[in-house]
């Protein structure tokens, strides 16, 4: 399910998965000039120190680790469960929740700060139009090993 | 400036009463209140209302249709699960600054069943199932993980809650629910986010609860200072800056914040505490705020619910009243049942659940998005 190309033809699930010139997609974020902090997505003044004016806009990594999570066994009608609901932080700054996909769906085999890649696919749900959505995933960086 | 008095508080039996209106609800428990007082309507100098889910409807001047429409300013308060805190303090506020001598804090809330909020969006498709979770189930898992990240809390712990304050429910008559449920019967519920089972979810109830506060010389000239309960502390605060708090709400922090300003306002330490109501909407919260209040030191809420000092009879008991896990939890209406039962516990009144000599209470909410309120109260 996981794909690269051809994910400019879909909509970006978040304001902050962006598409480079030769269509590759990319997290975009925000760092502080005042205190350093990064955060996901654009902005133009800073929670942490309330700067103003001196955010630059920065590719966040997609290297990670895993945080926190919940195996999630009832949602809201329609979500297909289990899921994994993970936290996991960006090497470089900034922590972003999503789906922990390629893992057993069991709290035992999960280990907090385990490596993860972000990497970008089909949300596999078309809206009422029939549009198509780019998100994010994660996956552990040893998943190929394991499969 | 003024010292500020409960003089009336109560509520109504928290359940499902899907065909009252809001304002009926709001209604009986401000008539309730008003009644504990020995006090009336045309007695009061303004309303503060607390609703969440209608936060645009005027709740408050819905409930004085029912009541009373004296003409009095009427303050709608949402804040989410801090909502009824929230119109309490607004109240508080009131008489201590010397605007009032009598005010009615009214809490509301008629929910639903079932999980909160919706899968549905206006446009593109729900980000559930695929950006992770934003149940409030998942949560506050996120929130007990996080605390078994740090201090390796297992999943028996967290449960150790749900039985507990269920336990306590079945001591007090306004709960929602009065029975029993086993440590296995917990673990083994329905999961839901892990670790949180169906048992350890809060439940979703329609309630209201009412408190009348009075300023020092009111109270002594009408008379009620024989039951009145002292408000010592009134503190709320927004969620500071922390890391990850912009993609996981950080309830720790907030509470911190709010804890500490209350102490201080209150001039007392966790030690002085005889009783705590604090925000159980899932089990996994209650461990995490037994630190964040400070009636442990960092890493022992685990040790707190093994050695039993946070049930009826420990050290500090912790929601006695059975907590939002079984006495319901009307957001709303939350945090001025909390002052309802800290009042009925620091007056001697709450019977098989009283603890025993309490002088001194703390309520605690949060709300998601982020809000603490803590007050602490003191037997007059």
């Amino acid at each position: 399910m996981t794909t690269e190309t051809g994910s400019a033809d879909l909509k970006p699930m978040t304001p902050f998965i962006k598409h480079h010139a030769d269509g590759r997609p990319y997290l975009s974020g925000s760092k502080c000039g005042a205190c350093g902090e990064v955060y996901v997505g654009e902005r133009s003044t800073c929670a942490r120190c309330a700067a103003r004016g001196v955010m630059e806009t920065v590719e966040l990594s997609t290297k990670g680790k895993l945080y926190n999570f919940t195996v999630v066994h009832r949602s809201f009608p329609g979500v297909v469960t289990p899921f994994v609901s993970a936290i996991v932080e960006l090497e470089g700054g900034g922590s972003l929740k999503g789906n922990l996909i390629d893992v057993e769906p069991d709290p035992k085999t999960l280990k907090f700060d385990m490596p993860v890649d972000v990497v970008f696919a089909d949300a596999g749900k078309a809206d009422r139009q029939g549009g198509r959505y780019l998100t994010y995933f994660f996956k552990p960086q040893n998943a190929q090993v394991r499969a | 400036m003024t010292e500020v008095f409960v003089v009336g508080t109560d509520m109504i039996r928290f359940g499902r009463f899907p065909h009252r209106t809001v304002a009926n609800l709001g209604g009986e428990a401000a008539l309730l209140a008003l009644d504990d007082a020995g006090l009336t309507i045309k007695d009061m100098q303004a309303l503060y209302c607390g609703n969440n889910i209608l936060a645009n409807r005027m709740v408050g001047q819905q409930v004085l249709r029912e009541i009373g429409q004296t003409g009095i300013p009427v303050v709608n308060c949402a804040n989410a699960c801090a909502t009824g805190a929230t119109a309490f303090r607004e109240g508080w506020m009131a008489i201590k600054s010397g605007v009032y001598d009598l005010v009615l804090c009214v809490g509301v809330e008629q929910m639903g069943k079932g999980l909160l909020g919706s899968g549905e969006v206006e446009t593109g498709i729900s980000p559930e199932g695929i950006l992770g979770s934003m149940t409030t189930p998942s949560v506050f898992a996120h929130v007990g993980m996080e605390h078994s990240r740090r201090y390796g809390t297992t999943f028996e712990q967290f449960a150790k809650v749900s039985v507990k304050n269920h336990h306590h429910s079945s001591f007090n008559p306004k709960a929602m629910y009065q029975v029993e449920t086993p440590l296995e019967e917990v673990m083994n519920a329905e999961m839901i986010s892990y670790p949180n089972t169906k048992l350890m979810c809060s439940v979703n109830v329609d309630g209201s609860a009412a408190a009348v506060l009075a300023s020092e010389k009111m109270a002594k000239k009408l008379g009620l200072m024989s039951r009145a309960v002292r408000v010592r502390a009134s503190a709320l605060t927004s969620d500071p800056f922390t890391d990850r708090n912009l993609t996981t709400p950080d309830f720790n922090a907030v509470t911190r914040l709010a804890a500490g300003v209350a102490y201080e306002m209150a001039g007392l330490g966790p030690d002085d505490i005889d009783l705590v109501e604090l925000h159980d909407c899932f089990a996994t919260a209650e461990i995490v705020h037994y630190e964040n209040l400070g009636l442990c030191a960092d890493g022992e809420g685990g040790r707190m619910i093994d050695s039993g000092e946070t049930a009826l009879g420990g050290r500090i008991p912790v929601n006695v009243s059975g907590g939002l896990l079984s006495k319901g939890h009307p957001l709303g209406a939350t945090g001025i049942a909390n002052i309802y039962e800290l009042t009925t516990h620091l007056r001697g009144e709450a019977g098989q659940r009283q603890v025993e000599g309490a002088r001194i209470g703390m309520s605690h909410v949060v709300g998601l998005g982020t809000a603490c309120a803590v007050h602490v109260l003191e037997k007059a």
